[in-house]
């Protein structure tokens, strides 16, 4: 008897315990299966963040390399504090005058897993927190190899707070870009013309390296960048179509777009450098399929597949103009072609779906309606704007309170050993 | 006591220990290393940018040989080193004082 008291009593505890998870599952409006799909789309944008530290790091001498690769992965703790305190409510609270959000969801008081659309509301929080990760860790790539690291802390806190999260308001918060019809499906305002703009200004005011243009800066693990573009271009899939907030035809369309877009721009900026050089190069490839994917990432919803094909070709031979030339005539040293690929690809893809939208009600100029390239050349020169002015200003006060640069002794030796007491390799 | 020091290309240097071993010598101390000579390098490129690479990447192996073995080792490596192209080389040969084995405190031709 006792027995059998005991094994209903851990019964009723099991049933307590597991009230929740029924509870969960019977909450209406939420879809398992879309669930499932952001939750992986969530990790696999997670995945670029390690992916962006390789991608760049192996594009670094050396002695940079664990500076570089820091400098992206320290995003992923000071971010997720931040997003979690105000970013979160900022981004996408209740809107004040169209510009920010309120601060409703501080601490993400009330957020839990009822749903938004047919997810949890937490999985979009952390959904579009990789998103909010990732965008400052782009912008290291322009800095890397001379900026101090406290001094990029202060700058990614402040970044993130005063650029990124009133940008995001704007497009997908229920901001002003949003009620003008601007389309971003997955950030190419959002994410690259303000990370690629910010990286062109922090460049421009941290100066050029010591020694660049007479020294030679070559890669040091092309490897490493191979692995990191091949990583990138896996979480993109979770980056585009989880865009999609669901498991549905909308997300395999952009799946299908991502793929053609990249595949296309890849071939491009390789065919591009072997006409020019000679020769076909690996990291041509690499770069050339990030292009791609910065390119077609405003427009991966709203596009055909053909479309796709040409946004990618053009992306791909236009962003290798942009860095192999165009850096090299107006001599500023963006050290790992942020601006050349984010901005200048994220700017082509803003307009090119202004050019090939065939969304319904929101055509591109291709397609008879002219006024939505007008309207995506708006969000292009208003996040330009906006990016470039607060960075500098950040850039300014951060300055003033630390110095932006190591100095000359700590950048020959290198930053690994200068800024972190670690060096990459023993020999 | 002679030292042979041959800066070959990277290519070479298992050719080189193989016809080396035929002949009995074992011993050698290899080093990667960059060096150029007649070779006026070549041309790299990343991202569109152009670098002139004249220091090429060359092995170096260093034997100390016993008077009787020079022109042996000389040969060898001679043959297996030579394309007939520019970057084939060279071989610096000088004279070597003395050596001692720290195993066992040997020193002169025994010791190597």
């Amino acid at each position: 008897m006792k027995k059998k008291s005991g094994v209903i009593t851990l019964l009723a505890l099991f049933m307590f315990f597991l009230f929740p998870v029924f509870a969960w599952a019977a909450e209406d409006g939420i879809d398992t299966g879309d669930t499932a799909w952001i939750i992986i789309s969530t990790a696999l944008v997670f995945l670029m963040v390690p992916g962006v530290s390789l991608f760049y790091g192996g594009m670094v001498r050396q002695k940079n390399v664990l500076n570089t690769m820091m400098m992206s992965f320290i995003c992923l703790g000071v971010v997720t504090i931040l997003w979690l305190a105000y970013g979160y409510s900022l981004a996408f609270g209740p809107d004040i005058g169209k510009f920010i959000g309120d601060l409703s969801y501080l601490g993400l008081k009330g957020v839990g897993i009822e749903p938004n659309g047919t997810i949890p509301h937490q999985l979009f929080v952390v959904f579009q927190m990789m998103f909010a990760i990732l965008t400052p860790a782009l912008i290291t790539g322009a800095i890397v190899e001379r900026m101090r690291f406290p001094a990029f802390l202060v700058f990614l806190v402040l970044w993130t707070t005063l650029v990124y999260d009133p940008i995001c308001h704007w497009v997908w918060g229920g901001g002003w870009l949003m009620e003008l019809g601007a389309l971003d499906f997955a950030g190419g305002t959002v994410v690259h013309i303000s990370s690629g703009v910010s990286a062109l200004v922090a460049a421009l005011v941290l100066g050029r390296r010591k020694g660049y243009g007479t020294e030679r800066m070559v890669p040091h693990n092309i490897p490493y960048v191979v692995l990191g573009a091949a990583l990138l271009w896996f979480g993109w899939f979770g980056f585009n179509s989880g865009s999609a907030l669901g498991a549905n035809g909308l997300a395999a369309s952009v799946f299908v777009n991502t793929q053609v877009a990249t595949g296309a721009a890849l071939m491009s900026w390789v065919l591009a450098e072997w006409l020019r050089h000679g020769k076909p190069t690996i990291l041509g490839g690499a770069s050339g399929a990030i292009a791609g994917l910065v390119a077609i990432t405003p427009a991966c919803a709203f596009v055909t597949p053909m479309g796709s094909l040409a946004i990618g070709l053009v992306a791909g031979a236009l962003c290798y103009f942009a860095v192999s030339y165009a850096k090299v005539k107006l001599g500023y040293d963006d050290s790992l072609d942020v601006f050349g690929i984010h901005g200048v690809g994220g700017m082509w893809g803003a307009l090119a779906t202004g050019l090939f939208s065939v969304s319904e009600g929101a055509e591109g100029l291709f397609y008879g309606n002219a006024s939505q390239l007008g309207i995506q050349a708006i969000s292009i020169v208003a996040t330009i704007v906006f990016a470039s002015v607060t960075t500098f200003v950040i850039l300014k006060v951060v300055g003033a309170i630390t110095g932006l640069r190591v100095d000359d002794e700590a950048e020959i030796i290198g930053l690994d050993v200068n800024e972190h007491s670690e060096r990459a390799y023993s020999v | 006591m002679v030292k042979i020091e041959a800066i070959v290309r990277p290519g070479v240097l298992e050719d080189i220990k193989d016809g080396l071993s035929q002949h009995g010598i074992h011993g050698m101390t290899v080093a990667q290393v960059m060096g150029c000579g007649l070779q006026k390098g070549r041309k790299e490129v990343y991202r569109g940018t152009e670098y002139s690479i004249n220091l090429l990447p060359k092995v170096k192996i260093e034997i100390v040989a016993v008077d009787n073995d020079v022109d042996g080792v000389i040969e060898v490596i001679i043959k297996a080193a030579r394309t007939g192209e520019i970057g084939d080389g060279k071989i610096f040969i000088s004279r070597i004082e003395n050596a001692v084995r720290i195993r066992t405190g040997e020193k002169g031709d025994i010791a190597l």
